[in-house]
């Protein structure tokens, strides 16, 4: 007779016990280790509570009397966002047909991986700094470093999304006997067209964001006018950009959101 | 005429899935293909255009030889055979105009394909054609938002825009319902002779196969088992025909579609 089992457990996720046990003391050996060994000084810790604590005292209330300077710091990331949004996407189109499996030869492929996985590999950061050190400091830098921003981005989800179209319809373009332009617009480009859309908007949504960032170190727009008002100890100017930033990026997100989700 | 002989098609290092395999076709005949899956029906129809390399054999349609052509040659061979597949193919996003005039892609220039101008003469007959399957009022209307019949009747159209020699249809009735399938069906075989076009359909469905078609090929492991009229198949063809394990063809014949 066989006995009915009332009792199940789910199967542990490492079956082998001893490589289970063995990894959670590991990791947890490995955590306890680095806290002690980082040289976190609790002095220097407290010093600077005491320091943020006037930096937040010198904050209030926020300054907008030179909105002047906001404004036009505002305006220069929106030229860079858009400008950077529009090169980027029309790098990255040709490049995510590069670098999808399905329409592209071997070697074309590997290249254009090889030039999305570049313009991934650095933070935007790095690439504002080289392109500041390379054409000098401005929105010019900036654009620049969001256009390799976005083709890493865009083209790299582009490509992704060529590789899992209907194939069927680049063979019935095949079969009539179309050319091979005339079948990637007929046969690709209205399968991804609604995620090009979708990631165009986002990627000015996300340029804004990141010209912030890259103004930081010198590539202009909004983030140089708040490293200038950080710089002169106005940090009262500096919480009033701050806000700013946040309410453009909120307002910008739920744009963005909404047409995606009307496009979707 | 089409004439295929000895075409054999392996992919990769496995059992060849056609296996040296002759064929004639002519006049405006409809032959049915039966066969279980992965008797190599799909590979024989798309080695004949091929969207599938064969591996070695011959292709002749009205004189020209298919294997042999260079990527130019070929594409503008391909203009001379019309295809219609199982899952319609249609371009979704486009309008059923679009869908259409993309069957005379190989005719007209990128510019005019990307530009949507079309010639005047293609959207005469395109109208023609459509008015003739009974979906010339769905010209604007977006691919997708038609039935699977109403869509294959786009795909036919599409295919009979090249001004083929011959169409191949690829299961065109799989993913119809019983009542459009045989009228897909009908529509085909209607075309053929008003057309004079001879039409080669991939079926599954043996007893439609029987009612339309002029002519019946079966097909085993990469050969012909069986070829004749329509009432000549009876029960034990059908055995020989549809005997085995089909997962066992499958195993044999590896990636077939």
């Amino acid at each position: 007779m066989s006995m009915a089992r009332t009792t199940w457990r789910k199967p542990p996720f490492i079956k082998n016990p001893t490589l289970r046990y063995g990894l959670y003391a590991a990791v947890t050996i490995y955590v306890v280790f680095t806290l002690a060994t980082l040289p976190i000084d609790w002095d220097r810790v407290s010093d600077g509570m005491r320091r943020a604590q006037r930096i937040f005292n010198g904050a209030f209330p926020p300054n907008f009397e030179r909105s002047g300077l906001l404004i036009d710091g505002f305006l220069e990331s929106l030229k860079i966002a858009i400008l950077a949004t529009v090169g980027g996407i029309a790098l990255s189109v040709p490049l995510a047909f590069m670098a999808a499996r399905n329409v592209s030869i071997k070697p074309v492929y590997l290249l254009g991986r090889g030039i999305i996985i570049v313009a991934r590999s650095f933070h935007p950061v790095i690439v504002a700094i080289i392109f500041v050190k390379a054409v000098g400091f401005g929105p010019f830098a900036g654009a620049l470093t969001l256009v390799v921003y976005s083709i890493g981005f865009v083209a790299k989800l582009l490509a992704e999304r060529i590789e899992e179209i209907d194939f069927g319809q680049v063979e019935a373009m095949r079969s009539v006997g179309a050319g091979f332009l005339s079948t990637l617009v007929y046969a690709v480009v209205p399968q991804i067209m609604p995620r090009l859309v979708g990631l165009g908007i986002y990627q000015l949504d996300s340029n804004l964001r990141a010209s912030a960032v890259v103004g930081i170190v010198g590539a202009g727009g909004i983030g140089a006018t708040l490293a200038n008002a950080f710089g002169r100890y106005d940090y009262d100017f500096a919480l009033a950009i701050t806000m700013v930033i946040v309410g453009v990026i909120l307002l910008s997100e739920a744009v963005s959101g909404f047409i995606r989700k009307q496009i979707a | 005429m089409l004439k295929i002989s000895k075409l054999t098609k392996r992919y990769g290092a496995g059992d060849p899935v056609l296996k040296e395999l002759d064929l004639t076709v002519e006049g405006d005949q409809l032959t049915s293909v039966i066969g279980s899956s992965g008797a190599g029906k799909s590979t024989l129809l798309r080695c004949i255009n091929r969207l599938v390399e064969p591996t070695s054999g011959s292709v002749d349609l009205n004189g020209t030889e298919f294997t042999t052509l260079n990527r130019r040659e070929l594409r503008t061979a391909r203009r001379r055979i019309g295809m219609v597949f199982q899952s319609f193919n249609l371009i979704d996003r486009l309008t059923v105009m679009e869908n259409v005039q993309s069957g005379r892609l190989g005719y007209i220039s990128t510019w005019a394909a990307l530009t949507r101008r079309y010639p005047r003469e293609d959207i005469r007959h395109a109208y023609e054609l459509m008015e003739r399957v009974g979906i010339a009022h769905y010209a604007d209307r977006r691919a997708d938002e038609l039935s699977g019949g109403e869509r294959q009747r786009v795909g036919v159209v599409r295919a009979l825009m090249q001004r083929p020699e011959i169409l191949l249809a690829d299961e065109p009735t799989a993913s119809l319902d019983p009542k459009t399938s045989e009228q897909i069906m009908s529509l085909l075989r209607d075309l053929a002779s008003e057309l004079k076009l001879p039409v080669i359909i991939n079926i599954h469905n043996v007893t439609e196969a029987k009612e339309y078609s002029d002519r019946i090929v079966g097909m085993r492991y990469g050969r012909i088992i069986f070829d004749d009229r329509p009432d000549r198949l009876d029960k034990p063809e059908m055995d020989e025909i549809y005997a085995g394990v089909p997962a066992m063809d499958r195993a044999e014949v590896g990636a077939v579609a």
